[in-house]
């Protein structure tokens, strides 16, 4: 099954609740996937700093000293808050490349979440409750953010198998389905220098995106490039650093559910995720056609 | 019996208020149901989109729901009564046996699937699938029907006000579907029909019952199955 959803806000009054307002809408759907959750928050972006989400089996070993480490190599400023198994790099936008390499090379058994300017990214085998609590998810502020409870049909319950898959700068992806011809995607995608950490179906849809997006296309023309590379069943809501995106595949089976009123623009895969969203009520509620893109950007 | 005394609003409905009272609760007090029981009215408020609201009651009661359900609400309906005052989600009326279902807004996928009787209002627009499967349901749709609606199709009739999505009627049996607007598409073996006298009746009874009122049989096209797939045949063997 796995239960996604999305929040994009309109109105800067409600940036404050979004983490918790996410985290609800996620926790109501744990039932359509107990095996791993994970949520991306977009924040306030300086124009003066990236933030790169890292994650360690062993946080209390590789995230010591980290600090002072990784600004030596770079030769540049860096800072971490640790949350849990998480914690988020911040340093100078140009130098996001660099620590990739100095994470590496410094601590190898670390995993690159994702990275960017907004997007924070945690993930982790568990369900939305654990998981939203374990990171203080309620507490976190921001203009959009997606979350996933995943159902595991395609590949391993790890935490690089949980979504939001994230490819590119800000960009990250959950899906709903199973697509069929990922592993040839995924040929095309390495073919054109993309880099894969799993052998996750959803993992490619994110790089398609990616690799769409990195040759000129927006949001919503790669997301109608996906209605005729990808091959499968799918609904996929998107988020970039300024936009939300949300498309399903021509067959339609797997359910999806949006409202919008003058605040906010919601996903879940079923109604019962949105019950709890301000002016429910009064919003404008439908299921998004199939084979048809939907995006809002700020 | 649960505690629902408390929740009793007057004598005539008996009210679940499913913020107070879990779902299982309310599906075993309707199972609990006897033949000529006097709580003939119930009203279910605080639905939030939960799954299998009313399922299976088989008394001719009616039940009022004071807002949006999830999946399969009154999925088996066996005689009662059952308006949403609100939307439902996937599955609503699976499976229905007798009685009514009336859904004040919209219905998500597979509304009515294999159902095999009573009658299914839908008072905003289907989704997908509507009445996949039918087996014998009357289905009537104010607004719209999404793609691949009463695929398969065996019995029963499906009225659509407004226009119905792609593959309609794909691989239908039986049935009859009646549509006032456009169809995008016709599923394989689905055809456009004459629409004689007893179909505008027919037509014209299903209306009535569904409380559509300004609307003639006359403005409907019927389609049905052009029944060439019922057998194997020999000259089409290259094509399985």
């Amino acid at each position: 099954m796995c239960g996604i959803v999305g929040l994009f806000l309109k109105d800067k009054a409600l940036e404050p609740k979004l983490g918790a307002m996410l985290s609800e809408m996620l926790v109501s759907l744990s039932d359509r996937g107990p095996d791993s959750a994970g949520i991306a928050i977009y924040g306030a972006t300086s124009g003066n700093e990236a933030k790169i989400t890292i994650q360690s089996p062993k946080p209390e070993r590789d995230f010591r000293g980290l600090d002072a480490e990784l600004a030596r190599a770079l030769g540049a400023p860096v800072s971490i808050a640790v949350k849990s198994t998480h914690a988020v790099v911040r340093t100078a936008p140009d130098k996001v490349d660099a620590a990739r390499e100095a994470l590496q090379s410094l601590r190898p058994d670390i995993r690159i979440m994702g990275a960017g300017e907004a997007v924070e990214i945690y993930k982790e085998v568990g369900l939305p409750e654990a998981v939203v609590d374990r990171f203080d998810v309620r507490k976190m502020t921001g203009t959009h953010g997606i979350g996933h409870t995943r159902m595991a049909t395609e590949s391993a319950v790890t935490t690089m198998g949980a979504h939001p898959f994230s490819t590119g700068a800000d960009q990250c992806l959950v899906h709903n389905g199973s697509l069929s011809n990922h592993n040839n995607v995924r040929r095309e995608l390495v073919r054109e220098g993309m880099k894969f950490e799993t052998e996750n179906d959803t993992e490619v849809a994110a790089a398609y995106l990616s690799s769409q997006m990195a040759h000129g296309k927006n949001l919503g023309e790669a997301l109608k490039g996906t209605l005729s590379d990808l091959d499968g069943f799918f609904t996929f809501v998107v988020g970039t650093k300024n936009g939300f995106g949300v498309v399903r595949d021509p067959i339609a089976c797997k359910p999806a559910v949006m409202a919008e009123t003058d605040q906010y623009v919601a996903f879940g895969s079923e109604y019962r995720a949105l019950t709890k969203l301000p002016g429910i009520d009064n919003a404008r509620v439908w299921e998004p056609e199939p084979a048809t893109v939907y995006f809002w950007e700020h | 019996m649960p505690a629902t005394s408390k929740a009793m609003r007057d004598s005539h409905a008996r009210v679940f208020d499913l913020d107070i009272l879990s779902l299982r609760e309310l599906n075993q007090a309707l199972h609990n149901l006897a033949p000529g029981s006097n709580e003939t009215a119930w009203e279910v408020l605080n639905p939030k989109g939960n799954h299998s609201v009313a399922v299976g009651v088989d008394q001719p009661v009616s039940i009022d729901v004071r807002g949006s359900v999830g999946y399969y609400c009154g999925g088996m309906n066996s005689g009662s009564t059952i308006t949403v005052h609100g939307s439902a989600g996937p599955g609503v009326g699976e499976n229905m046996m007798a009685g009514s279902i009336v859904i004040k807004g919209d219905a998500s996928q597979y509304a009515g699937a294999t159902g095999k009787g009573g009658l299914l209002v839908i008072e905003g627009n289907a989704s997908s699938r509507c009445g996949i499967s039918m087996k014998g349901i009357d289905i009537v749709v104010h607004g719209n029907i999404g793609h691949m609606s009463a695929f398969m199709a065996q019995s029963g009739n499906l009225v659509v006000l407004g226009d119905a999505g792609d593959a309609l009627g794909d691989s239908i049996y039986e049935a009859r579907l009646f549509v006032r607007g456009k169809v995008d598409s016709l599923g394989a073996d689905c055809i456009a029909k004459e629409m004689r006298p007893e179909h505008l009746e027919l037509l014209q009874g299903l209306l009535d019952r569904a409380g559509v009122t300004g609307v003639k049989p006359s403005e409907f096209k019927r389609y049905g199955s052009a029944r060439t797939l019922y057998n194997f045949n020999i000259d089409n063997a290259d094509a399985y």
